[in-house]
Formats: C-alpha cells, sequence, structure tokens
C-alpha cells in the first residue's frame, strides 16, 4: 500500500515536472527516441525478411542443386570472371542424367518472357520456362488440374503447356482450361494443366507463368545464346553434399577439365543463399546493436544531465519534502520514476515511430516488416534498464542531500 | 515532558578547525507551552531549532522528544520522527510551487502512507482551520503571502505533531498580515498545541509565554511572559 501510494505520488511529481520542462523532455527523450526507433525498426524489417526468406528459400527446396554458368553470390568483378565459361548445354544435362547414381531427377530448363493469348484476352510479359517431363519432380510442378508432360511429350516436342494459376485465372476464368488452345509468343500450345497457387515475393509473381516441353522451346524461340539451368534432385537432403560432389565430378568429365584447371560450372543450391542471407542479416543486426546501443548511451546520459539540472533547482523543494518526512529513499524513488517516465517516454514515441515506418515500409515496398507483442516487451526492458541505470546517480545525489543545506539552498 | 534537552552541544567543524555553535544547553518544555527563541544572529538559535526539529543531531547530550532518544537516530528515523512529531512554519513558506494548495497540504500524509481518500478529507480540514477553505485549488502563485503562510500553517498541523516549530513565520510578511498569522498561532494554543517559534521581534516573541534567549550557544536567559 505505501509502495503504491509512493509510486503513484513519484509519477505525479515526475509528471508535473516534466510538464513544467516540456521542450527540456523533449529534447532530452531524443537520443531514446532515435535508439528505439532504429533498433525496433531493422529488428522488424529482420523479421519480415526471415519470414518472406524462408517462404521463398522453402520453394527451392533443400534436395535440389543447379548447375548453372554462373553462382548464385558472386562479387564484384566475378561477373566479367565467369562471363567467358562455356554455356550449360541440353547435352550435358543428359550426360549428368547417365552418369549420376545419387540422383532421382534431372532436369535442364531455359527462360524467356513472352505475351500468352487466348482469342481476345492476354497477359503479357508471362515467365515461359522450356524443361523436361523430369522438372515434375526437380520442382515440386504438380498440377492442381490436369497432368504434367510425359516424356514423351517432350520427345515428340509436342505444344503442349501447363499454366501457372493467375494465367490460368486470366485467360480462361471461371471456364475449364483444359485442352484449350494458347498462344505463346505467336506460337499455339494446347493447355494439359493448370498448377496451384504460390503466391508472390520480392514483387515477382510466381502464378504467372507456362511451362513447355524444352524442344519446343527452343524451336519456337532459338537454342542458342540461352542460359540453360540443370536442376537435379538428390535422392535424399541427407545426400545432397556427394550429390554436388559426384555431379562437380560428372561435370569436370564431360567438359574434359584437366585436375590442374579450375571448374567452369557452378553448382548452386539452396543452403548458399541461406549463408549468404544470414550473413547479411547478421551484419543488419550488429548495425542495429551498434547505432541503437549508442544512441541509448546517449540519450541516457542526456537523461542523467538533465536529472542533475532538475536535482539542482529543485534542491529545496528536497529539502521541504525531507522536513515534512521524506526518507532518503522516497527522494530516490522520486527521481528514479522521473527517469524511468522520460525514458518511456521516449520509447513510447520510439515504438509509435517503428511501427509507421514498418508499416510504410510494408505499404511501399514488396518488404514486409512485422512488428509483433515483443516490442512492448523489449520497451518495458529499455525503460527499466536506462531508467534505472542513468537515473540512479542523480537520485542518489538528490536523495543524500542535506535537508538543512537544502532548505537553505537559494 | 514533551522535550528534554540535557547538556546539548553542537560543534561544526570547518577543515580543521572546530566551531562550536552550542555550548551545553538544558531545556524543558511541557506539552501545551508557548516558547519564543531568540537571539543576535550567530546565538546558535538556528542550530537549537534544527536539533529541536529533527533536522539535524546534536555533537553531544541527549534529546528526548515524546520520549524518544532522538539524539541517536539515523536519517530514516528521524524523517519518520519529523514527520510524525513536528509541523514546520518557515520564514519563506517553502510551498511546492507547482502542488495546489490542497496538495501542498496533502504532501506531510504522502509520506506516511495516508491512503489518498483520508489525505484529502484531513488536508481540507486544515486548510478550513486556518480559513481557506475557498482557496483549496489554487497554485502558491495566485496566493498572498499571508495566504501562503496559512497553506503552510495548515501543512504543519495535519499531522496533528506534538510541536509546531516556526522560524521567523512574519518575517517575509506585512505587520498586519503579521499579526493576522500571529493570531493563528494563539489560537492553535489555546486548542493545545506546543508551539516553539524563532525570531527576532520583541513583539512577535511578546505573544509568547516563555521566552528563551540565547547568547553564544548558552542559554542567556528562560523567562516566562504574562
Amino acid at each position: 500500500m505505501r509502495i503504491l501510494i509512493y509510486m503513484w505520488e513519484g509519477i505525479r511529481i515526475a509528471y508535473d515536472a516534466l510538464r513544467a520542462y516540456k521542450m527540456r523532455s523533449i529534447l532530452t527523450t531524443l537520443g531514446i527516441v532515435i535508439g528505439v526507433t532504429t533498433v525496433i525498426t531493422i529488428v522488424a524489417l529482420i523479421q519480415g525478411l526471415n519470414q518472406a526468406f524462408s517462404s521463398e528459400i522453402s520453394a527451392l527446396g533443400t534436395d535440389t542443386v543447379y548447375i548453372q554458368k554462373f553462382p548464385w553470390t558472386m562479387q564484384g568483378d566475378d561477373w566479367f570472371k565467369y562471363r567467358n565459361r562455356p554455356n550449360i548445354t541440353v547435352d550435358e544435362a543428359d550426360r549428368v542424367k547417365e552418369l549420376s547414381r545419387t540422383v532421382s531427377a534431372v532436369a535442364p530448363t531455359v527462360e524467356t518472357s513472352r505475351t500468352i493469348k487466348h482469342r481476345e484476352k492476354t497477359v503479357e510479359r508471362v515467365s515461359i520456362t522450356g524443361t523436361t517431363a523430369e522438372y515434375l519432380t526437380t520442382a515440386n510442378a504438380d498440377p492442381e488440374i490436369g497432368r504434367f508432360f510425359s516424356a514423351n511429350d517432350v520427345a515428340s516436342n509436342r505444344p503442349v503447356a501447363v499454366l501457372g494459376s493467375e494465367v490460368a485465372e486470366l485467360l480462361f476464368g471461371q471456364s475449364d482450361p483444359l485442352g484449350k488452345r494458347v498462344t505463346i509468343g505467336g506460337r499455339k500450345f494446347r493447355v494439359i494443366g493448370v498448377l496451384g497457387k504460390k503466391g508472390s515475393f520480392m514483387g515477382f509473381n510466381q502464378d504467372i507463368l507456362a511451362i513447355i516441353p524444352i524442344g519446343t522451346f527452343q524451336s519456337a524461340f532459338g537454342a542458342q545464346r540461352r542460359w540453360v539451368t540443370i536442376e537435379v534432385k538428390a535422392k535424399s537432403p541427407q545426400l545432397i553434399e556427394e550429390t554436388e560432389d559426384e555431379l562437380t565430378g560428372i561435370m569436370r568429365r564431360i567438359r574434359k577439365l584437366t585436375p590442374e584447371k579450375e571448374s567452369n560450372f557452378a553448382i548452386n543450391k539452396q543452403s548458399l543463399l541461406l549463408d549468404t542471407y544470414n550473413q547479411l542479416t547478421g551484419t543488419l543486426w550488429a548495425v542495429a546493436i551498434g547505432v541503437g546501443a549508442i544512441s541509448l548511451i546517449v540519450g541516457g546520459i542526456g537523461i542523467m544531465n538533465i536529472l542533475l539540472v532538475s536535482v539542482t533547482e529543485r534542491t529545496r523543494e528536497i529539502g521541504v519534502r525531507k522536513a515534512l518526512g521524506a526518507r532518503n529513499s522516497d527522494i530516490l524513488w522520486q527521481f528514479l520514476v522521473e527517469s524511468m517516465m522520460i525514458c518511456s517516454i521516449g520509447v513510447l514515441i520510439g515504438i509509435l515511430m517503428a511501427v509507421g515506418i514498418a508499416k510504410l515500409v510494408a505499404a511501399t515496398t514488396p518488404l514486409p516488416a512485422a512488428i509483433t507483442w515483443w516490442v512492448a516487451f523489449l520497451g518495458l526492458v529499455f525503460v527499466v534498464t536506462i531508467g534505472l541505470f542513468f537515473g540512479i546517480y542523480p537520485a542518489s545525489k538528490a536523495a543524500r542531500l542535506n535537508p538543512i543545506e537544502a532548505l537553505r539552498y537559494e | 515532558m514533551l522535550i528534554k534537552l540535557e547538556k546539548i552541544e553542537k560543534i561544526y567543524e570547518i577543515g580543521t578547525v572546530q566551531v562550536p555553535a552550542l555550548r551545553g544547553i538544558n531545556l524543558n518544555v511541557e506539552k501545551n507551552e508557548y516558547i519564543a527563541i531568540m537571539g543576535p544572529s550567530g546565538s546558535g538559535k538556528s542550530t537549537l531549532m534544527n536539533i529541536i526539529g529533527c533536522l539535524d543531531t546534536p555533537s553531544s547530550g541527549d534529546y528526548l522528544l515524546n520520549q524518544h532518544n532522538v539524539s541517536t537516530m539515523d536519517d530514516d528515523q528521524l524523517a519518520e520522527i519529523r514527520n510524525r512529531e513536528i509541523g514546520f512554519v518557515f520564514q519563506t513558506f517553502n510551498l511546492l510551487p507547482r502542488a495546489s494548495a490542497l496538495h501542498n497540504v496533502e504532501l506531510p500524509m504522502i509520506y506516511n502512507g495516508t491512503p489518498a481518500a483520508g489525505r484529502r478529507k484531513m488536508a481540507e480540514e486544515a486548510l478550513e482551520k486556518v480559513g481557506l477553505a475557498d482557496r483549496m485549488h489554487h497554485k502558491p502563485n495566485e496566493l498572498s503571502g499571508g495566504q501562503r503562510q496559512r497553506v503552510a500553517i495548515a501543512r504543519a498541523l495535519v499531522n496533528r505533531p506534538s510541536i509546531i516549530l516556526a522560524d521567523e513565520p512574519t518575517g517575509n510578511l506585512d505587520s498586519r498580515t503579521g499579526d493576522e498569522i500571529m493570531e493563528i498561532f494563539e489560537g492553535l494554543h489555546e486548542q493545545g498545541n506546543t508551539i516553539i517559534l524563532v525570531t527576532h521581534e520583541e513583539y512577535i516573541a511578546e505573544h509568547s509565554n516563555r521566552i528563551i534567549r540565547l547568547r553564544d550557544g548558552m542559554v542567556e536567559r528562560d523567562e516566562s511572559v504574562h
């Protein structure tokens, strides 16, 4: 009961004091505001990124590797180094399939972007993938309705297409797309399957696509100077390292590379992206913690400074309170509560600003930013630690004042 | 016996020099006495008042207040004694400038944990007693000097202390307002309160029943007034 009365009185005193010096209090909280805003915004961004990234990366599959000309992670001038490598070819994909023992499926893929039409309806800039029947396994491209194309379809270069869900919806609406004719880049295709909805990531819509047999692709859109990716699915995620080693060996053999020569192809996999991503967010975390810590310390020193001024200004008040029966601990708590109140105002403004920034980011960029309940908890921790830590010196100075001298203070 | 001072000495150490402020004060105060302490500056009257008010402890000697031996108390115990036993009235009023009259009077009760409702009621009663029922929600800067000192008196009364200790209570007031304040003290005395007044004005001291004159840290004269 007594404690509650003290706390309430402390809050009331602090409120009066803060109201009396509005500008000073606001300036004092600025450091805290900046620190809290920075930390929470960056944390929210990282959380949002994590969510988006993990959903995207799961589409790649932990048991799939991609043989490509370029590695996924390059730095600076690397591109010029890799540019002169020979292109991956469909023949190499066939050889890989023939030679490897640890894989369950191999599918070469080529990509382009074309317009798809059905009667008067048009969908522009559709991602067109040319591949083989095993793409069904390597990319988990199991159609929701209809079927994927067979090895036979591929071998006979049949003009068949599997559509992404949004393409099918835009072209056919409610009617059944199966067996209908579409025109892709001027060529006629028959729709044999429609994929399930996958959603979008980083502004790239994964449902605006069409998949056609690779031979058909090459005769329709050209075979030369296209970057082929060989998608390979390992027999299990545990075997992915062995698969990677085996593939490296096979590719070197196919390309007749002598042992002293470097590999002139890249074997990409999900974990590569994951590593880079973790590195990146690790740096972000470090920046967030660094900037946050610095501004919180600066803010804390500001609070300490203003409290010292306040203690001096209110020396007489402290003397009066002591004469009326305030114990040293009452005075100590009065100033600690005031310190924590300045902090909590700063934290509150900081959280509001961070929420605003996160909303703005989520609304104006494809980056999702997530702020959750832990923000409140984090805020509480900030208030208590900073308020107590930087308030304790001025508060104990006030508490130790001699009442006689304090009463005499002009 | 309400107050019993025995061989009270107070020595201040300034650097290596020892300056005696009180040199063996013996003083007994009964309940419901009205005492004025007088003396020129440097006579030790402020020091004595601080010790009686439990703001300070003597270097040697014993101070018994209401059977409590104050001379050996620590800071927290002194704070509690001040809260319960002493009501201070200062020359400069010493009200909290940003708080209303009512809140100023509530202040001593905050430090003994009186619940808010009781606090408010008692503060209102104390303000009525000093004739400020219609000024409760005014801040000190909205009150005249006399009104401020009445708020301070209400604050001193509110915890029903054993002693009301007034240090030059009329020093900052014109003589008419000063007389009004002295009338309030007289009324309080008649109601049974014990009042100790520190002043250097003879005509103020004459309101009391007993005048104690200090010189050089000792009691020079202790006389009853009628």
